[in-house]
């Protein structure tokens, strides 16, 4: 098996995965019934991405695990998501700043994959971008709403930006995997990513009139598996049905 | 012809048409754009088709009802499911996009005209109940993942507009 391949795809999958799992818990609880809708949309986006790449995954793989097993059936440990998509809902502004300061990425990265010399990774990503800049235009224009909105908006906007500023760094971090596919063209450098993200990310927050943290203390971990304590909460719900009954189908 | 109807044995395009999308009845597959290829190939047809949304749950079921309605025409098949070139709403042919807004849902416009529409609020779409142009923006995502929720300021009435994708 193609190890860092197999890890490469694990790490790109579990952001949408566990992301698209924070969405979908408001599936019933938005603010509005637009924005629930919104919200759930872009969790099923995220989850029908998850579905190809981990299809992908399995293929590599070569044995008999299936998409749900490594849906599923992983530990706390194994997942590589960022911790900046493993935050909680603390409220409405918590949801759309993560949202935010993760689509900016992903978009670009996306961008990025569509030039892998791996050709299912390209297409993967090639079908992914249409939907992701929809994730993004609509995050953005909510950081402005609320950050331009009523001084309670703002004020919401602004704390959920700075608490969440100390996960972006970790966005551009490389893992081993990461180095060895970028060797091979397979994968995306994203160091070369920070400077363009945090260029888009200021813009939009200055015209939303909110300020830009200027912590220097960045949280790293997520990529190797080291997680902050929402996750195995995450876990809990996220793999209930195959824990409770194993090999269950629809 | 457009580019996803280019493999299809003209046997099986009156089996296909019968085939629609579960959300959008009145759309065949064939008018939806995402068979790509139809072929017999050692008396299996093999068929691939391309996702609209990547988690359109969709597609699992028309990836189901093409195989039955093969079996009913006494063929066996394969479907595959393919992501490049990933489909586009130019694939929906025109009579796709007829039978679209005579369901209440207004096709996709050009890609420039999609973003000014949902990005800066130009009223562009007609609404499919009135045909007035004075339609506002309710939400950027509706009822499906492909679907953009809308709302006629003239008549009054909700409906969905198809993104541009």
């Amino acid at each position: 098996m193609k190890e860092n391949l197999y890890n490469y795809i694990l790490g790109i999958a579990d952001n949408s995965l566990i992301l698209g799992q924070r969405m979908g818990e408001l599936c019933g609880h938005g603010p509005s019934l637009e924005t629930d809708i919104a919200c759930t949309n872009i969790s099923l986006d995220l989850l029908g991405q998850v579905r190809s790449y981990f299809q992908y995954a399995v293929k590599i793989a070569g044995d008999d695990r299936t998409e749900d097993d490594i849906a599923m059936l992983r530990k706390e440990r194994d997942y590589k998501n960022v911790l900046l998509v493993e935050q909680p809902n603390l409220n409405f502004a918590y949801t759309i700043g993560r949202q935010f300061l993760f689509d900016v990425y992903h978009l670009a990265f996306l961008a990025e994959l569509q030039k892998s010399k791996d050709l299912t990774l390209s297409a993967i990503a090639n079908k992914c971008i249409k939907e992701v800049s929809y994730h993004e235009r609509f995050s953005s224009d909510w950081v402005k709403r609320l950050g331009d909105g009523t001084s309670e908006s703002k004020e919401k906007i602004q704390e959920a930006i700075n608490d969440l500023w100390t996960y972006t760094d970790e966005l551009f971090h490389q893992t081993k995997a990461d180095k060895a596919m970028v060797l091979e063209s397979v994968g995306v450098d994203v160091t070369k990513l920070k400077e363009d993200y945090y260029k888009r990310v200021k813009d939009l927050l200055e015209e939303a009139t909110l300020k830009i943290p200027d912590s220097k203390w960045f949280q790293k971990g997520g990529k190797e598996g080291i997680h902050s304590e929402h996750l195995g909460y995450l876990l809990t719900d996220l793999q209930y049905m195959q824990r409770t009954y194993p090999n269950m189908e629809w | 012809m457009n580019k996803t109807q280019q493999h299809i044995d003209p046997i099986l395009i009156p089996i296909l048409e019968q085939v629609s999308d579960p959300e959008i009845p009145v759309l065949s597959i064939m008018d939806m754009g995402v068979v790509r290829s139809a072929l017999i190939i050692n008396g299996v047809v093999e068929v691939e088709i391309t996702p609209t949304y990547s988690g359109c749950p969709a597609m699992d079921v028309i990836g189901d009802d093409i195989e039955k309605a093969l079996k009913n025409a006494n063929y066996d098949s394969r479907i595959d499911l393919i992501l490049h070139p990933a489909w586009t709403t130019d694939w929906i042919t025109p009579i796709g996009r007829k039978a679209l807004e005579e369901y209440g849902i207004a096709p996709p416009l050009e890609a420039d005209a999609d973003k000014e529409v949902l990005l800066n609020g130009k009223r562009l779409i007609n609404c499919t109940n009135c045909r007035s142009q004075n339609t506002r923006l309710v939400s950027q995502f509706g009822s499906t993942a492909c679907k953009a929720l809308f709302k006629c300021e003239d008549c009054q009435e909700p409906f969905d507009y198809f993104k541009c994708l």
